[in-house]
């Protein structure tokens, strides 16, 4: 055999084997590469965008052209102290936690039942009963909602025989679809949460003499907690962000999300931007707490 | 990791790295989680009303405005494409129903490849035009949002002499503080319609024949209103006739009295409001369902609702003290590089044949003065009062308020467009 047939294959290893070769004595390397692409993107896509919109508030409108003005001001912020929006922001964090706490106190019993309770197949039964609502669209939930709670709908012609009727439109009907809609993102984590407590702590606790009520008190509840932080975190963040449902449902009662939507609209974006950032901050205190309470291991 | 590992000590280092891999994988998974929870509802399809695209920067420095020297002189070969932002319904091209469509005859005339692009509110339109200011050759703009783009440069002068269709326009149309500024053309007038008021015929009675019972918290109706700024102008509209004294020329130029005034009326009114509409269809499930029985509406509504099996009985008016309403103005790019296509879509937009199918297809009166003879519905010009200029004479098309005022006054500043927004914002609550 000639050197020139034999040299290329002896010699040189290929691209691809020297590639492999030497990331296989880095695996720092491959860790950064694996997961630079997602990594690039979560940071250019969405912390790039929440810089911008950070930036945004702090610039200001003009008047007359509508155009935005490229200078640093506070003006938007003293906005932001006004008694419409402090009332709006108000509103908007009460509705979040009645709707935490309505969801958590709902999604408990169904989570229960499912994690403790029903033989597997019924379990995996309503597993995908409680998914199936996420599949439709939010707006088509949101709409039937509308038609429910209407004057002549559904809610108020089946409480009729009884002499009551349901709340309408309003702030309370609002609660109810919200309620409704994030439900199954609350059910899902405390079913997790429910799933993961091994029987033996149950029995242990019955053996020692606590009864049921004292065994949820002082077992179950501090073990399944996280998760309903958890779970929390989903209803809250989404009942702060909603502008849709609110006008659907209220009677021109406005949430964040709406006067945001209005600003856009003008289109005064410096203003909308700097009311953004305040759900935005609320979240990021919420996050923090919740991390706290162990809510990032339970999911 | 049970006590007692198998393991012992060897591989406690192997274990770290696999532990802080996984923690990293976790914290990962759950940012990309919350970062979906956090964007729920815009996740999932987005209404019409109401921006959709998030602008990311907004444009600082206004494109210089084409001095008139510039504007074409002749309609001259067209460029093989136009981009067009429309209301829904303006410029159909046979996407929505086959047989609605007169822009495909168009792109066969002329060559000039038209894509349409539809907006829900005068807003969204701006929005949608300031964030891409080089992508829509021409809009439909009503009079709310035209001299926002006039001001703002996006739009240029219109040589209105080289375009036939708008010799035929009503002269009513033309020369309005809307689509023309300092006599300057920025556009050729689209058609009109007129914000009336609506009742259900079963539920209230008697009839009522003024704004003003609309505003009475002591009527018992179950009102309905459209939920913009501009319908503080409605408010104003009724002063102009109960409060003359206020000396309101213009519903769309209210100084710090008058202002207050018409917003002194609008809280008077909340305790009966029942809603605040922008989807016509939501104002329609309202009236049928019995959520509402008196409101400011469109005639489009009341035909939808009365042709509906079982039919809504409803009736509507425009009411003694005059109403507002709208004019659209089709109007070019300043930064247009199709500036013949757009000449020729304009024109035939706005051309006795095509003008009074838009109208019939949308529900609106025609602005072509040719336009009624060749309506397939004969009622339709009489039905949306296109030919009565009594009709027209008491209203007030839709218009950006101004700081300085609109309808002359230098004497005192009036309140601008923002100023409207804040008010609304704070009417609502």
């Amino acid at each position: 055999m000639t050197a020139a047939t034999t040299a290329p294959i002896v010699r040189g290893r290929s691209l691809l084997r020297s590639l492999a070769v030497a990331l296989d004595r880095r695996p720092r390397l491959r860790l950064v590469l694996l997961l630079a692409l997602p990594v690039g993107a979560l940071i250019v896509i969405y912390f790039g965008s929440l810089a911008i919109l950070f930036l945004n508030a702090f610039w200001s409108r003009d008047a007359f052209t509508g155009l935005v003005q490229r200078e640093f001001t506070l003006e938007n912020f003293a906005r932001l102290n006004t008694p419409l929006f402090i009332t709006v922001s108000l509103r908007t964090v009460g509705m979040a936690a009645a709707v935490t706490l309505t969801c958590a106190v709902l999604a408990f019993p169904i989570a229960y039942f499912m994690a403790r309770v029903a033989s597997p197949r019924l379990r995996g039964a309503l597993v995908v009963a409680v998914l199936t609502p996420l599949w439709a669209s939010y707006l088509i939930k949101a709409y039937s909602w509308r038609l429910i709670l209407a004057e002549d709908g559904v809610l108020n012609w089946s409480l009729e025989p009884f002499g009551l009727r349901g709340p309408g439109y309003g702030e309370i009907g609002l609660w109810l679809v919200f309620t409704y809609l994030w439900l199954p993102y609350m059910i899902l984590p405390v079913f997790a949460g429910l799933e993961r407590i091994p029987g033996s702590l149950l029995e242990a606790s019955a053996d020692l003499g606590g009864r049921s009520l004292h065994t949820f008190r002082h077992v179950i509840l501090p073990l399944v907690f996280p998760a309903v932080v958890a779970g929390s975190i989903f209803t809250f963040s989404l009942t702060m962000g909603d502008y849709i449902a609110p006008g659907l449902i209220t009677v021109g009662q406005q949430f964040i999300g709406n006067l945001i939507l209005s600003n856009f609209g003008v289109p005064n974006l410096p203003l909308a931007a700097a009311q953004a950032l305040v759900p935005l901050a609320i979240m990021v205190v919420y996050l923090l707490i919740a991390r706290r309470l162990g809510a990032f291991e339970a999911l | 990791m049970a006590i007692g590992s198998p393991q012992g000590d060897c591989c406690v280092g192997e274990e770290e790295d696999h532990l802080r891999i996984q923690q990293a994988w976790a914290v990962m998974a759950i940012a990309a989680l919350v970062a979906a929870a956090c964007t729920g509802p815009a996740a999932t399809p987005t209404p019409t009303a109401g921006p959709t695209t998030a602008p990311t920067t907004a444009p600082t420095e206004a494109p210089t405005a084409a001095p008139t020297s510039d504007m074409p002189t002749e309609i001259g070969d067209g460029e093989g494409a136009v981009s067009v932002l429309a209301w829904p319904g303006y410029a159909e091209d046979g996407t929505a129903y086959p047989d609605v469509d007169w822009i495909t005859p168009f792109e066969q005339e002329t060559g000039c490849e038209t894509t349409v692009q539809v907006f829900g509110t005068s807003d969204e339109a701006f929005s949608l035009f300031s964030t891409n200011p080089e992508e829509y050759d021409v809009i439909s703009a009503s009079g709310d949002a035209s001299l926002r783009l006039v001001r703002a440069g996006y739009v240029q002068p219109v040589n209105v002499d080289i375009i036939p269709s708008y010799a035929e326009v009503f002269e009513a149309l033309k020369n309005k503080p809307y689509n023309t500024v300092d006599g300057v053309h920025y556009g050729v007038p689209h058609g009109r319609g007129s914000n009336q008021m609506m009742w259900r015929t079963d539920e209230v009675d008697p009839a009522p024949t003024r704004w003003e019972q609309m505003f009475d918290p002591d009527s018992g109706y179950k009102v309905s209103v459209y939920d913009a700024p501009i319908y503080i102008a409605d408010a104003a509209v009724v002063l102009m006739d109960t409060q003359p004294d206020l000396g309101i020329q213009n519903p769309y130029a209210l100084d710090d009295t008058q202002f207050a005034a018409a917003i002194a009326l609008l809280e008077q009114q909340k305790p009966t409001i029942t809603q605040y509409w922008v989807d016509y269809t939501k104002q329609m499930d309202n009236f049928r369902n019995g959520d509402s029985n008196v409101g400011t509406t469109w005639q489009v509504i009341a035909n939808l609702l009365q042709a509906e099996d079982p039919p809504v009985p409803v009736d509507l008016i425009k009411p003694e003290e005059g109403a507002t309403g709208w004019s659209d103005t089709w109007m070019v790019n300043s930064q247009s590089e199709h500036i013949n296509c757009a000449y020729m879509l304009i024109n035939h937009l706005t051309s006795a044949e095509v003008n009074i199918q838009i109208a019939e297809w949308f529900g609106e009166a025609p602005g072509n003065t040719q336009s009624c003879a060749l309506a397939t519905n004969p009622d339709h010009c009489a039905i949306f009062h296109a030919e009565e200029d009594d009709f027209w004479s008491d209203v007030w098309y839709w218009q950006t308020p101004e700081a300085q005022c609109v309808d002359g006054r230098t004497d005192v500043t009036c309140k601008d467009f923002g100023e409207w927004v804040d008010a609304w914002q704070q009417l609502k609550g």
